[in-house]
């Protein structure tokens, strides 16, 4: 009943799939490129990435916020058939909560390549097109309505990351990349599992063959499907496990520090900026509307398993003494902390996770950035090797400590709105879990301003940085949408509030529908 | 004259961001030349590392580390970022008094007072069951705390003009201090708790800053860092009490006084009122440093004086108090919750007090005298006089901030030497700075007619007058260390005889007017704002509370008699004369020197034993918190991350590794690449499956 309307046609074709493509088509170009044309190549990823994060705030603006339910999709939903003998669809379409994570997608990949203009990289050519295509992954894992096809998407993700951890890493790469390959695959192969499964159950429950989210999440969360709780607990939990290997969710964390401290800087902003919200937006897209009864009765376990996370990422990363890892650590506290949000199950705690999930990306996608500049300079991330560099770098300095502070949650800039709504709405579901999550505030700023202190402040210890120079012309141009982000969503996070709201109040209502038998 | 409310923090922001880009595009074009500099004497270093350069790791530890002497900065930079620091401050006077005057005389000519002015300038954010305006609020309250705070403010940023004069980071400087205007500006006119939260937030965020303004100097951020992590653990209970706020009143701004008042409270929350006063007080006590948070502020002095005054004693301090306040009408609510407000205060005020007896930096003192101090404060709400606890702050603000910026004048005369048994005698050669800290030190020990005396009196009346005879004597007692320790300050800084080096007496100078007139200004204020609060007893009508009435809420009017107001006015006036006597005997005799001052004090510090090296110590109270909660803290971190993540969770990971490994080594076992090997395999299969099939 929602096929065969394309409704804007753009380039000859839909917005979406360009919007999609486009990246992989500037990859495309690259390979024509010589390896050693750096402005050409520069110019491509420039154009490439440029172009589609134009795009994607022109999709921001033709959207309608207002549509609720399912029906926010329609307006912009490409639908053709994909492999019509097992029902499977090239189905894609945006809602409020996809529209402004692709937004942060595209623009996080173009102020990374950016940055790495300013970064000496060997084979340009190599990187920029892995980011690219990995761009390509990204958006089409958060537009894709088919099961399959978001399946497809989502391990297209793993290639590129793979290539970008294993050939820019550091001396641990391999190891890093393995391991980053072998958790991501062990959940995704249970979803892959799972994704058939529930065709067949939708096919015997309806009589269709069909991957489309926008059949399986009305007849599946109006108990159609008529699964027993068994059954649905073992779907719930393939697909749940995927998603939290990506936040990743304690204790399921412990690829994501070795990742971080190997990737390249673009491949850290990359991974703590997009690939964890995939994470989560996974639970908010499948996972829960999909299985509301199983996300209810396991709710109690996973905020715990969150809670745990909260404080361990928040202690172990005030144990570090490498700067990226402790920025990895803190991570697997924030995100807990949105997963718990999302599992509160009210609106002003979905709201707040929608909105940690951009902000977290910003900011921890900043923190990554500058400790890249430093890093770039004098090859190292142990902090005992700076102290008292703010001399020196005073300009990398006032980012850096503008990024921490929305990390820590300062009032004003982006990262409390998110921590706020989150503790509000938690808070109103179980007044404990609120406490106990709200001692991240404390054990945030403790690890966030030990790190600033033992980069940045000090009498300067080590003769090397007396040299270091500051961020150049290129690193800035990378950071300073992000700043600027950063600030703006703090005072003025309403728009992002608004374009969400309908799709977050559809997922609450699907989750709290089945809490009551 | 119709100026809108968000003027009065828009202006020091306006500032704080002009004078922040230029002092960071300033900052960035000389490190880039000392860059250069460096990198062309050190052609080969690049990516080695080294011992640090000499000269760049010396640590003078516990003083205000001021640059070179003589100006750093081109005239015309100082120039601009004084003009803009102090114009932007000024200009938010202007429109602060402009509200808050004309406000207060309607209020007061009024039966009753008038009601509160708000203004909301945009929605900040609305989700679910949240809703905030970023919205402003004049009312009684409000109009008192911007007014004293906007020309305090402004004060202090005109001393900086002088003070500040020789450091590098001067722009750096007057950029923070307007961000920490625009910040408690915000904190004074939001008009709910989440806004609140903003200015709460960003003054503990610019008293980071600002304590680690010289940030080369380990002791500088390392005392940054604790304020701001101490204050954390407040804010943590502030957030959970704001929930709480909202979860009572179903909404978070200020209109929830209205309906505390009215009793209007949802009865089925799933917290009590009692926690929820418990969680605001937590969030006062981190930030106005009541016992056990009060940590962070003694060595908060590490920043420069001036800011140790604005931040540290007159305004952002107080911050704590004014919520309590702001929430009078939900702390009534909980009587338990003001019982312990009670005696957290007056415990802080005698506990502080006694460190405060035996610090021999000058700025030391004055910390811990402001814990005292606040103290008092919570004291005076704890009873239900919260119009007289707002008095003592705004009393307070005045002569403490005086005491400050006179010690920071008196430090400059000393070239950067606080310990006061480097000094003595200095009353000749810094008149003014030593007239008007004088007054100060009257005002604050609580001699009438001076401030203090009006306010802190009123406070042991509320005590003695709820009953609270016990919280009554502990402010008595605490009333007598204040007059000593104070006088015990002027006494070693001021009088007898220099005990500083030959070289040290010949530089000893009074400061310029930049400092010297805001110093007139606030002993002045020192000597007048307590006329303001005069007791009924004294003939006056006292109109600063009756003023502040409307938005506060009293919990139980007592009144005394005035016979009895006269004994207990006496009784404090002989306690402090008493104190100020002893201190005046112990540290007056000649040929003191610096390592015995005082040969009375030394005997008796002898005599008193453990007590007094516990009090000297400062009652040990930082070696504990290392001890039980630090050390212990690190310790976990680094067992979990080695521990739990590197042996449990990879030792799984590995081992289910391992596990597919030896699985891969049994298959490759028969994976031989032999062909009559796999068709021997295949016919067992083919055999193995067709017994199965027929035997099933």
């Amino acid at each position: 009943m929602l096929d065969s309307s394309t409704p804007i046609q753009w380039l000859g074709a839909d917005i979406l799939t360009t919007l999609v493509f486009l990246p992989s088509l500037g990859a495309l170009v690259l390979l024509l490129l010589p390896n050693g044309a750096k402005n050409a190549i520069r110019a491509v990823a420039l154009l490439a990435s440029g172009a589609t994060f134009a795009l994607s705030v022109l999709v921001l603006q033709r959207f309608n916020p207002a549509i609720a339910g399912l029906e926010a999709f329609r307006p912009l939903l490409v639908d053709r058939p994909w492999i019509p003998r097992f029902g499977i669809r090239y189905l894609l379409g945006v809602d409020g909560l996809s529209l402004i994570l692709v937004v942060l997608t595209t623009l996080l990949t173009l102020c990374v390549l950016v940055f790495s203009f300013g970064q000496t990289i060997p084979k340009l050519r190599g990187y920029v097109a892995a980011f690219l295509v990995l761009e390509t992954g990204m958006v089409g894992s958060l537009v894709a309505l088919d099961a399959v096809l978001f399946y497809v998407f989502w391990e297209v993700m793993l290639v590129p990351m793979y290539f970008i951890i294993g050939i820019w890493g550091g001396k641990r790469r391999i190891y890093a990349t393995m391991k980053f390959v072998l958790f991501t695959l062990a959940g995704s192969l249970l979803m892959f599992v799972a994704i058939l499964f529930a065709s067949g159950v939708h096919a015997k429950a309806t009589g269709i063959l069909t991957f489309s989210l926008l059949e399986w999440i009305p007849a599946a969360s109006a108990g159609a499907w008529g699964l027993t709780s068994g059954q649905e607990a073992l779907l719930f939990w393939a697909f749940a496990l995927a998603f939290l290997v990506k936040v990743p969710l304690w204790p399921l964390h412990t690829w994501l520090p070795d990742a971080h401290v190997e990737a390249p800087t673009g491949g850290s902003i990359i991974l703590a900026g997009v690939l964890l919200k995939l994470g989560t937006y996974g639970l908010l897209r499948f996972a829960i509307p999909l299985f509301p009864g199983a996300a209810a009765r396991y709710t109690p376990l996973i905020a715990v398993l969150a809670l745990i996370g909260v404080v361990y990422g928040a202690w172990v990363a005030a144990a570090q003494k490498d700067m990226k890892k402790l920025v990895a650590y803190s991570s697997v506290s924030h995100l807990a902390l949105v997963v718990l949000g999302i599992f509160a199950g009210n609106v002003t705690a979905v709201s707040g996770a929608v909105m940690q999930m951009v902000g977290h990306g910003l900011t921890t996608g900043l923190l990554f950035l500058l400790v890249g500049v430093l890093y770039e300079r004098r090859h190292t991330r142990e902090m005992a090797d700076y102290g008292g560099v703010a001399s020196q770098v005073p300009v990398t300095t006032t980012l850096f400590v503008i990024a921490m502070l929305g990390s820590v949650g300062l009032p004003g800039l982006n990262g409390f709105v998110g921590e706020f709504l989150i503790l509000a709405g938690v808070f109103k579901a179980n007044v404990w879990w609120a406490a106990f999550a709200a001692t991240g505030l404390i054990l945030g700023a403790i690890y966030l301003l030990t790190l600033t202190q033992k980069v940045f402040w000090g009498p300067n210890r080590v003769a090397a940085n007396l040299g270091l120079t500051d961020i150049n012309g290129w690193e800035l141009a990378g950071a300073l949408p992000m700043i600027v982000l950063v600030v703006v969503l703090g005072v003025w996070p309403q728009p992002v509030l608004d374009l969400v709201r309908n799709s977050v109040e559809t997922v609450v209502q699907i989750a709290s529908v089945r809490m009551v038998p | 004259m119709n100026l809108p409310l968000w003027l009065i923090p828009a202006l020091p922001l306006a500032g704080f961001l002009l004078n922040g880009s230029v002092a960071l595009f300033a900052g960035w074009r000389r490190a880039r030349k000392s860059t250069a500099a460096w990198r062309e004497a050190h052609p080969e270093d690049h990516g080695h590392d080294g011992d640090a350069a000499a000269g760049h790791g010396h640590d003078d530890h516990g003083h205000d580390a001021h640059g070179p002497s003589g100006p750093f900065l081109p005239y015309g930079e100082r120039l601009f970022y004084g003009v803009v620091g102090v114009l932007s401050v000024g200009l938010a006077t202007v429109v602060a008094l402009a509200n808050a005057v004309p406000y207060a005389l309607a209020s007061t000519a009024s039966e009753g007072g008038i009601g509160p002015v708000v203004q909301s300038v945009w929605k900040w954010m609305a989700a679910g069951h949240v809703s905030v305006e970023m919205a402003f609020r004049l009312d009684p309250l409000s109009a008192m705390m911007v007014s004293f705070v906007t020309f305090v403010g402004l004060l202090i940023h005109v001393f900086s003009v002088g003070y500040m004069q020789d450091e590098e980071g001067y722009g750096r400087y007057f950029a923070y201090l307007n961000l920490f205007m625009f910040a408690m500006l915000t904190l004074i006119l939001a008009d709910s708790l989440v806004v609140l939260f903003i200015g709460w937030e960003g003054v503990g965020l610019c008293s980071y800053l600002l304590i680690g303004y010289y940030y080369d100097k380990d002791f500088a951020h390392a005392a940054g860092k604790k304020a701001f992590v101490t204050n954390r653990i407040g804010d943590f209970g502030m957030v959970l009490g704001i929930f709480g706020i909202l979860a009572l009143f179903g909404t978070t701004d200020f209109s929830f006084v209205d309906l505390a008042k009215a009793g209007a409270m949802n009865g089925t929350a799933s917290i009590t009122v009692y926690a929820v006063c418990l969680l605001l007080f937590l969030g006062a006590v981190g930030k106005s440093a009541q016992v056990p948070l009060y940590v962070w502020l003694p060595d908060a002095m590490a920043g420069p004086t001036p800011v140790s005054a604005l931040i540290h004693a007159a305004t952002m301090v107080t911050a704590g108090v004014y919520l309590v306040a702001r929430c009078s009408a939900v702390f009534v609510l909980a009587p338990d919750a003001l019982t312990l407000v009670a005696w957290v205060g007056a415990g802080t005020a005698v506990f502080a007090a006694t460190i405060g007896l035996a610090q021999n930096d000058i700025k030391k003192v004055l910390a811990y005298s402001t814990v005292s101090q606040l103290g008092y404060m919570f004291l005076a709400c704890g009873v239900g006089a919260f119009g007289v606890g707002m008095f003592h702050v705004f009393t307070h603000a005045f002569f403490k901030a005086c005491l400050f910026l006179g010690s920071g004048s008196v430090i400059m005369a000393m070239h950067h030497e606080q310990d006061m048994r480097a000094m003595g005698g200095l009353a000749p050669k810094v008149k003014r700075t030593y007239l008007t800290m004088m007054v100060a030190t009257v005002a604050i020990a609580g001699i009438p007619p001076l401030a203090g005396f009006f306010s802190k009196d009123q406070i042991l009346g509320a005590a003695f007058a709820g009953g609270h005879l016990v919280l009554f004597a502990i402010g008595l007692f605490t009333a007598g260390m204040t007059a000593f320790y104070m006088f015990r300050l002027a006494r070693m800084t001021f009088y007898g005889e220099f005990r500083g080096t030959e070289e040290a007496e010949k530089h000893v100078h009074e400061s310029p007017a930049t400092m010297t007139v805001p110093l007139i200004v606030l002993a002045a204020g020192s000597i007048l704002v307590g006329f303001l609060g005069v007791p009924e007893a004294l003939g006056g009508s006292n109109r600063f509370v009756s003023f502040l009435a409307p938005s506060l809420a009293t919990a139980h009017p007592h009144h005394l008699s005035h016979a009895t107001e006269y004994v207990l006015m006496a009784l404090s006036v002989a306690v402090a004369a008493a104190g100020i006597l002893l201190a005046w005997r112990w540290y007056g005799q000649k040929g003191a020197t610096p390592e015995v001052p005082s040969a009375a004090a030394q005997a008796f510090y002898e005599k008193s034993g453990a007590l007094g090296r516990l009090v000297a110590n400062k009652w040990y109270v930082d070696e504990g918190i290392e001890a039980a909660v630090l050390s212990p803290f690190r310790k976990i971190g680094t067992f979990l991350w080695r521990g739990f993540d590197s042996l449990v969770i990879d030792g799984i990971v590995n081992a289910s590794a391992f596990l597919v490994e030896l699985t891969g080594d049994l298959v490759r076992f028969f994976t031989t690449g032999n062909v009559r090997n796999y068709a021997l395999s295949f016919s067992l299969g083919v055999l193995v499956l067709a017994l199965y099939v027929f035997l099933r």
